[in-house]
């Protein structure tokens, strides 16, 4: 039996959608690739990154917070939204301490990866060199808030799935920082556990675990044989089987 | 030391009774009594109020009246608004006061006497540099009148002993309108509303064509019918009295003699949609209000117009409660300011939904501006066409300006929309007005060819704001006043305005420090293009219109601070060498670099 | 750019060379290579200073005052600049001393770090003085081209000369699979 699917239509390719989903919901149940770092499936959308705006007729979005609606006309793979998108996330590596050539997360990293999809060669941006702390008390997780990018998906892990409300977003402006929900702030005073998924689901090289790094060779690590749009479509058809 | 709540410059301390409960308010006095609020004080209240840690500590840090480190006994907050702020007249005020309470802006006194920094616009714009001591404001303030004060200090005088007249704020209205000429009586738009039933009344706002008086300007109307439709047993009215605008103090002087309107016409929406509670979120600058608007509460409900069977109708209930912002330009915008009294950081929803079907507590929510209302309980007392027949066809009615900056009578001016830029001018008595800033750094900088434009929703909008600047200042001085402040009231949610509103600041630093290249004016183009079209809320949005606005219809402006050069470094080179420098004590000519 | 060899200048600001190293790789196209170029100011020759040249290959960031006077004399004789590398391209390893204030630094190395003898800052006036931070190339000079990597890999050297050696105007290097460790 046939069902008639409502239709979006994604540079003009028409792409159906279910009642309730977000445009990026739809479109990555298509295989089509819209880029994000604050999206993960299954998690409440959060639109902070900004990555995933796209024009829905006429009016720039975030695919991961905008429902989908009968008939939409939506730009995505276009040359300013990804100019934009490059822009973006060159302000994502100059507000931080980003140093790939040293970091335990370089070839698993989505921060990494999307520069590459996107062609960024350079940051374009003067460097901000933020001092913000590091937190080695616990004894398997450490946190490296240099490399933190808000995206929030520790957050909504923790709160939403490990129902463990371990990591919550403080400050205003460039003062934003993530912070550990315990009195002392300290990592080591929670109950973040490795098998968290809070402690699996960060992006970048912000939440690692201890003594795991340069686990995989360069040339076998995640983003060395794949680009991020076809993991990210991976991910949400594993999401979807469970 | 001034009370708790500074009602001894204003009347009596009564406040204990409204919403003591509030994180807010359980902060504020927390702030109040140990000059800041570290973590053990943060896991009291978090444990006190079933609340979690991390988000007692979100909303400390949050907030710019929160503080982790202790501030002085006196301490003192000076405006940067470019009409109330320390650099306003010729001597840079803070830093006059730095140097002889020898305090560093931003640092408490080893001694714990004394602080001082700068803080965003406190609404007193037509007083002339003005600033908060321990919350209240101080405003007129001049070279004298620091050194005064800093004796003051020295003696260990408390603010309450120190010169009425510096406490002074008047209301400058110069130019009263539709509203203001008008005032109502206590209770009569009730009674008039009371007579039909609730769908009239809101017939009759729908038919005003009143729009919102904030800035956004939807249909006042539509919005309450909407909020009546939504699904739900409860529902909320909201006033935002959060003006943080740079520039606007309008909503200063209606609270301050309007406040009985307000309410009406918050009763009356209270009415219209079917609500029993309301909330009057109240900016932190303006707290010293807070006396004299619980005593208009009180009144009210002594006279049967507030709480329980209003007027006598059985069925009719509605409370009003003030919540009092900390400090947060951002909590202006709707939803930012509904999670603010959720007790949460202010960083603006994802929309839609919209407050009218999803607001307070999730619930239908209408929020308002203070103007709004007190127009809703004006067109219900004197009918609409009086209200229609003024203004333009998309813009019905009158609009309060706060004018404010270079002209001789600064204060407040209520016009019918569609009055010329050029009419306000000359009422005010401006001259040789080079630019005028409409609707605060997140309006238009409007120049002279463009002084015929009217001010309405159709053509140059604003909530109120209208900053006059003369020939004399350097226009760039203004963006970068702008961009550092938008840069300070980021909320910090999304990349394009955390990151962008900053390298916005930077670069026009870079240019106003006469570093700048046509390089960098390209790059300030790019940037405000990302800011502005991929930010997740109106702040970021308007973030970059003032440099636009510079760029288009202030050309010469830029060019003439440009360096010679096609390309500068990103930094002062020789600047930067300045650390090796100290370290080595080295001052040879191979320790500069030009 | 026909009959005359194109010109190449070289050098390592705040590098290690590794780019260097990884130039070299190219092995034996070096020989085919050295028929159409020639090198200036470089490790491999022995000029002190960069004069007219087609193309500067920048490794290493900026991290103290004679990096700029050497990135300067480059940009300044060369036709084309080339950022390679992290570092040249993001202030690299060395960058990661940015976390800290300079005075932290020379302190922790001159004065407390661990087996410290004469503890001193070093002020001789032939040393150049430390900036506050290790900067990219591109916030000092304008840059034309960047080839990322830790070390780039020696066939996108070459990617991006023979290009430039064809006179084409803009090789495209981002059509390449790149890193930026």
């Amino acid at each position: 039996m046939t069902e008639t699917k409502d239709m979006i239509f994604i540079d003009g390719k028409a792409i159906g959608f279910m009642e309730g989903q977000t445009i990026m919901d739809a479109a990555l149940s298509a295989q089509v690739y819209i880029p994000h770092l604050c999206h993960y499936p299954g998690l409440t959308p959060s639109g902070n990154c900004r990555l995933c705006v796209v024009e829905a007729d006429g009016r720039k979005v975030a695919a991961c917070t905008t429902a989908a609606r009968e008939g939409q006309q939506i730009s995505n793979n276009t040359a300013e939204l990804n100019a934009a998108r490059k822009a973006i996330t060159q302000m994502l590596f100059v507000e931080g301490n980003h140093i790939c050539p040293s970091c335990e997360k370089s070839g698993n990293c989505k921060l990494q990866a999307m520069g590459y999809y996107l062609s960024m060669l350079e940051e374009h941006y003067p460097q901000f060199n933020p001092h913000r702390a590091l937190d080695a008390s616990h004894p398997d997780i450490f946190l490296d808030r240099g490399r933190c990018i808000l995206c929030g998906l520790c957050v909504r892990a923790s709160h939403d799935v490990d129902k463990k409300n371990v990591f919550a977003i403080a400050g205003r402006g460039a003062d934003a920082r993530l912070i550990v929900n315990t009195v002392s702030g300290k990592l080591g005073d929670s109950n973040l556990d490795v098998s968290d998924l809070a402690a699996n689901i960060c992006p970048v090289g912000a939440i690692m675990f201890k003594e795991h790094g340069y686990v995989t060779p360069i040339g076998e690590r995640i983003y060395d044989r794949q680009q991020i749009s076809d993991v990210a479509l991976n991910e949400h058809v594993r999401e979807e089987r469970r | 030391m001034l009370s708790q709540h500074s009602e001894s410059k204003t009347g009596k301390n009564t406040d204990a009774d409204f919403m003591a409960d509030h994180l807010l308010h359980q902060l504020h006095r927390l702030q109040q009594k140990h000059r800041h609020i570290p973590p053990q004080l943060i896991a009291e209240v978090a444990r006190e109020s079933g609340l979690p840690v991390s988000q007692v500590a979100a909303v400390v840090n949050f907030y710019s009246f929160f503080y982790q480190q202790p501030v002085g006994r006196y301490h003192l907050l000076f405006s940067n608004c470019t009409s109330c702020g320390y650099q306003s007249g010729e001597v840079n005020l803070l830093a006059l006061l730095c140097q002889r309470l020898n305090i560093t802006p931003g640092q408490m006194r080893t001694d714990g006497v004394a602080s001082a920094d700068e803080t965003s616009c406190i609404g007193m714009c037509d007083h002339g540099p003005s600033a908060l001591v321990n919350g209240v404001p101080i405003v007129n303030l001049d070279e004298d009148r620091i050194r005064q004060l800093c004796d003051l200090i020295a003696a260990n005088q408390s603010p309450d002993d120190w010169p009425a007249d510096w406490f002074q704020i008047n209301n400058h209205i110069h130019r009263p309108g539709l509203l203001l000429n008008t005032p109502l009586q206590c209770g009569s738009s009730l009674e008039k509303a009371l007579v039909g039933d609730a769908l009239l009344m809101l017939e009759s706002i729908v038919q005003s064509g009143l729009r919102g008086r904030g800035g956004a300007g939807f249909a006042t109307g539509k919005k309450w019918l909407f909020c009546r439709e939504a699904e739900g047993d409860t529902r909320y009215v909201v006033c935002n009295a959060d003006e943080g605008e740079p520039g606007t103090f309008k909503d200063r002087v209606l609270l301050q003699c309007h406040a009985d309107a307000l309410f009406e016409g918050m009763t009356l929406c209270a009415y219209g949609i079917g609500a029993e509670k309301g909330f009057l979120y109240l900016r932190g600058e303006y707290r010293y209000l807070l006396g004299h608007l619980q005593a208009v509460l009180r009144r009210r409900y002594d006279s049967g117009l507030l709480g329980a069977s209003i007027l006598g109708q059985a069925g009719f209930s509605f409370d009003i409660e003030i919540v009092v912002g900390a400090g947060a330009y951002i909590c202006g915008e709707e939803s930012a300011l509904i999670e603010s009294l959720e007790g949460k950081p202010g960083i603006p929803r994802i929309r839609p939904p919209f407050p009218v079907t999803h607001g307070y507590l999730g619930r239908p929510t209408v929020v308002n501006n203070v103007e709004t209302f007190i127009a809703a309980a004006h067109i219900i007392c004197y009918g609409s066409d009086g209200f229609s027949a003024v203004g333009t066809e998309k813009s019905p009615g009158s609009k309060l300006l706060s004018v404010s900056g270079d002209c001789q009578t600064p204060g407040i001016y209520e016009y019918p929309y569609g009055v010329s830029i050029q009419q306000v001018l000359d009422d005010c008595g401006a001259t040789q007005v080079q630019a005028v800033q409409i609707g605060g750094p997140a309006g238009s900088l409007v120049a002279k060819k463009d002084f015929n434009r009217r001010i309405s929703f159709e053509d140059v909008s604003t909530g109120g704001s209208f900053l006059i600047f003369n020939e004399k200042w350097d226009l760039l001085s203004i963006n970068r006043n702008f961009a550092r402040f938008f840069a300070h009231e980021s909320c910090g949610f999304c990349t394009p305005c955390r990151v962008g509103t900053r390298l916005l600041e930077n670069s026009i630093g870079k240019i106003a420090d006469g570093r700048g290249t046509w390089r960098d004016v390209d790059g300030i183009k790019q940037l405000s293009g990302i800011v502005s079209r991929y930010s997740h809320c109106g702040l970021g949005h308007t973030a970059a219109n003032h440099i636009l606005d510079s760029l288009q219809h202030f050309p010469g402006h830029i060019r003439n601070v440009l360096a010679q050069q096609s390309f500068t470094p990103a930094f002062d080179l020789d600047a930067a060498l300045e650390t090796a420098r100290q370290l080595t004590q080295r001052d040879d000519a191979d320790a500069h670099l030009k | 750019m026909t009959d005359r060899k194109i010109r190449i200048a070289t050098t390592s600001l705040a590098g290690c060379f590794g780019c260097h190293m990884s130039f070299l790789d190219i092995d034996e196209q070096l020989v085919q290579l050295n028929e159409r170029i020639e090198f200036n100011r470089s490790p491999l020759t022995d000029i002190k200073h960069c004069g007219p040249s087609d193309i500067g290959l920048i490794e290493g960031g900026v991290c103290n005052a004679d990096n700029v006077r050497v990135l300067r004399e480059f940009r300044a004789n060369c036709k084309i600049l080339i950022a390679v590398g992290a570092c040249a391209i993001t202030g690299g390893v060395p960058a990661m001393r940015n976390y800290f204030d300079l005075r932290e630094c020379l302190e922790e190395v001159y004065l407390h770090g661990a087996g410290v003898t004469n503890p001193q800052i070093p002020d001789d006036v032939e040393l150049p003085l430390l900036l506050d931070k290790v900067y990219p190339i591109q916030e000092v000079v304008p840059v034309d081209y960047f080839l990322p990597g830790c070390p780039p890999p020696a066939d996108a050297f070459l990617a991006i000369l023979l290009p430039l050696l064809n006179g084409e105007a803009s090789p495209q290097v981002a059509d390449r699979r790149f890193y930026y460790d």
